[in-house]
């Protein structure tokens, strides 16, 4: 037993080193999609301080109404990369007014109210965009319209280290979009006026006001922010597999991910994305076997929580210290 | 009285009558309740089953005023394929004396099986749930028509063997993976699993995959190349089903050796392109809506807008044809019902006497105008399974088509094994009752 757990992963890695690079690089593109996912979670905790429940039916909703749009528009003969674009560009609309939507609807009203009312606000949200979702949309899973958008199709097989190892063509888009995309974010936060805003709201709501920013205003921002980011996770997801109410699943695989890299963080959910989609595909395909395998969906809790124990604000996150 | 109070009063007085109503709609009317699922992570299978059942119950109210002269009332509850939902819809209609249940999920028809005798509510579980529970004896309640889980297997194993030159001999020495939905459904043949390895000689290579990674099976599909099995056999639901053909294509596992349980739709193979082709499942009934009784469906449903169908095209594929075959048992089980029993508004009692004595022949497929969709069905007292011949239907890039004759289940095999499963399932939910019921069929 102990020859199982601690000796032969390592032999396999060394006598089969494709296999290894090919986990690792399955690893390295979940761990960018996780992030992309946490990334989304990040940005409305930080500016509002609620842990946004919806976040996961976002990811639905934004990629079932680029689908839905492109199938109305090729009803009507218009069709193609045309078509999907303008898809693509009324699902980020929809995104904005639903944005606009939340802010106004449920955290303007809410405003002062305890961080727990505002969750589970979300909570609402979330049910209702699922009713909402499925009234317009039906729940038929559709395939994303990957072809029309230029994503690849396809796979560079190389042949390495004795072995082949393949890298398909949409795992690497994916992997170089959500990277340009999380940048993106990195630097408009970090660098624009917006971004200033949005970091001295989310050191604290009360000096924000006090300065003259608009909380409203950065909340519309944040939430149409973590809407983007929600629309590319699922289109990203939705070419892997389909774009059906399953992918909602997939948003929690970002819990963990925020355990570790801590709710505030936008590093550390890159980072945390990448240690657990690293972490998991390993554990799976070494360690799997020898527990009867599909373990990676509670192996991912198990990384997050032998971190915490280190560090119990996450890699990243604010460590809190409470004067008495 | 001011305009508030009377509101108050008429809503009052509304409440009050409702139970009234609801009596009275069931004297003349026979309830069948449909747990579905429209949302949720396994909407994409679930919806057009939801289709499929409802449209043919509707069109049986719209074309003949029911069944033998008595409407049906048929009420979808949501289950979202959660077991605790499911548990909460079947407390719900328990009330309303339904004359049977379809749960269409394994994990809510097994806590269902002990409550189907004490309320006297037959569970209709249709080639899911407990396979054991095709053995008459010791459930009673519960009917699995046309094949059980373990069947399918099975067939499967014959199958791969026909594609090896031989009988199941040739299955000696081959490496077989099975990957598949980590719950009470994927789980369900892995006993037989266990046993048939060992006396058949094939190596099993299991490959779960939990409902939250149900669109992330790379590592899977990685242990697949790995392991390098010879078939893959698949038990997946929803958006697995999809994932795992984009995976087995992405992966270049040869197509035609991977085979799956009856439960993939057209949609989960498309997502393949064409390096789906060849991919293949088990099926017992045609796809396509050319016959008749799915052209009243048509007429009497679909066309004048009763039906939730979004895409008229859907009619007649895989899983809507399915959830028609499960409303066909239901309906013959029901006209069965009023035969055997000689009342025409029935009860779950009266049903549960009908499915045993159910018997849709050559002749009666014909009269329902569904000559050449599927092979007769015949239930008895000690088996509410049947048992019966699964074909091969392979993905050709745009429709499934039929490229197996009807292959049979291991029954010597499979049979003593349910006979097992079935004791110890008795044995395990002390004091597990003694059939009481008497037997209609001959």
């Amino acid at each position: 037993m102990l020859y199982n757990i601690f000796i032969d992963p390592f032999m396999q890695m060394v006598q089969m080193p494709d296999l290894l690079v090919q986990t690792l690089w399955e690893g390295l593109v979940s761990g960018v999609l996780y992030a992309l996912i946490a990334l989304g979670f990040v940005l409305i905790f930080k500016a509002s301080g609620v842990f946004n429940f919806a976040q996961g039916i976002m990811v639905v909703f934004s990629a079932l109404t680029l689908v839905g749009s492109y199938e109305k528009f090729a009803a009507l003969g218009f069709s193609g990369p045309v078509a999907a674009f303008v898809a693509l560009i009324l699902a980020a609309a929809v995104m904005f007014v639903f944005a606009v939507l939340v802010e106004r609807v449920v955290l303007r009203p809410l405003v002062n109210q305890p961080d727990i009312i505002l969750f589970m606000a979300t909570f609402g949200i979330t049910y209702l965009l699922i009713g909402f979702g499925e009234m317009v949309f039906g729940g038929d899973p559709k395939q994303m319209i990957a072809n029309e958008l230029f994503l690849p199709s396809g796979s560079i097989d190389v042949e390495m280290l004795g072995g082949r190892v393949s890298f398909q063509k949409l795992d690497i888009a994916a992997a170089v979009i959500a990277s340009v995309m999380i940048a993106g974010l990195a630097v408009f936060f970090q660098k624009t006026r917006i971004g200033r805003a949005l970091r001295a709201v989310a050191d604290s709501h009360k000096a924000a006001l006090s300065v003259g920013i608009s909380l409203n205003q950065i909340w519309v921002i944040v939430w149409f922010a973590a809407g983007l980011v929600a629309l590319v996770t699922g289109i990203m997801w939705g070419a892997r597999s389909d774009v059906s109410f399953a992918l909602e699943v997939v948003a929690l695989k970002a819990l963990p991910v925020l355990v570790l890299g801590g709710f505030t963080s936008v590093p550390g959910a890159i980072v945390g994305g990448l240690i657990i989609g690293v972490g998991e595909k390993l554990g799976e395909f070494y360690w799997g076997p020898l527990l009867g395998g599909g373990i990676e969906s509670w192996l991912a809790y198990v990384i997050a929580l032998v971190f915490l124990l280190y560090r119990p604000q996450g890699l990243f996150g604010d460590k809190i210290i409470e004067r008495i | 009285m001011s305009l508030r109070n009377w509101v108050l009063a008429l809503s009052a007085a509304s409440m009050l009558a409702m139970p009234a109503i609801d009596a009275a709609q069931a004297e003349d009317s026979i309830f069948v309740p449909l747990f579905t699922y429209r949302t949720g992570p396994f909407a994409g299978s679930g919806t057009p089953i939801a289709n499929g059942m409802h449209d043919y119950l509707t069109m049986l109210n719209e074309r003949d005023g029911g069944i033998g002269g008595v409407k049906l009332v048929v009420e979808e509850c949501e289950t979202g394929y959660d077991t605790k939902k499911g548990l909460e819809c079947y407390e719900s209609v328990k009330p309303k004396k339904p004359v049977l249940v379809n749960p269409w999920s394994t994990g809510i028809t097994l806590p269902l099986i002990p409550k189907a005798a004490v309320d006297k509510i037959p569970v209709l579980s249709m080639a899911y749930g407990l396979s054991a529970s095709a053995k008459g004896d010791v459930f009673p309640w519960v009917f699995n028509p046309p094949a059980t889980y373990w069947d399918g297997f099975t067939q499967i194993l014959k199958y791969i063997a026909e594609q090896e030159g031989g009988g199941i001999e040739k299955l000696q020495g081959k490496k077989i993976g099975y990957i598949y939905l980590d719950a009470s459904f994927g789980r369900e043949p892995l006993p037989l699993i266990e046993s048939l390895s060992k006396e058949l000689g094939f190596e099993a290579k299991l490959y779960p995959v939990a409902a939250a990674d149900m669109q992330n099976q790379s590592s899977q599909w990685l242990s697949v190349r790995r392991d390098r099995p010879d078939y893959m056999i698949l038990y997946g639901w929803g958006a697995l089903n999809s994932t795992a053909v984009k995976e087995a294509v992405k992966t270049n596992f040869p197509m035609d050796k991977f085979i799956s349980i009856w439960w993939p739709s057209e949609d989960d193979a498309k997502g393949g392109g064409d390096g789906a082709k060849g991919f293949k499942t088990l099926n017992w009934h045609a796809v396509g809506a050319d016959f008749p009784l799915l052209a009243d469906i048509q007429k009497y449903v679909v066309d004048t807008g009763k039906s939730q169908v979004a895409d008229k095209s859907k009619v007649g594929q895989v899983l809507y044809n399915r959830g028609v075959y499960n409303s066909m048992l239901i309906a013959e089980a029901i006209r069965t019902a009023q035969k055997v029993t000689g009342n025409k508004v029935v009860t779950g009692e009266d049903v549960r006497r009908g499915l045993e004595s159910l018997n849709i022949d050559e002749a009666r497929l014909k009269e329902m105008g569904l000559e050449g969709f599927t092979g007769p069905v015949k239930l008895s007292c000690a088996d509410h399974n049947g048992h019966f011949s699964t074909f091969v239907q392979s993905w050709n890039g745009t429709a499934y088509e039929k490229v197996s004759d009807y292959i049979t289940p291991m029954s010597d095999k499979v049979g003593p094994l349910l006979d097992a499963d079935a004791k110890a399932y008795a044995e395990k939910n002390a004091p597990w009752p003694t059939r009481s019921e008497a037997c209609d069929a001959s």
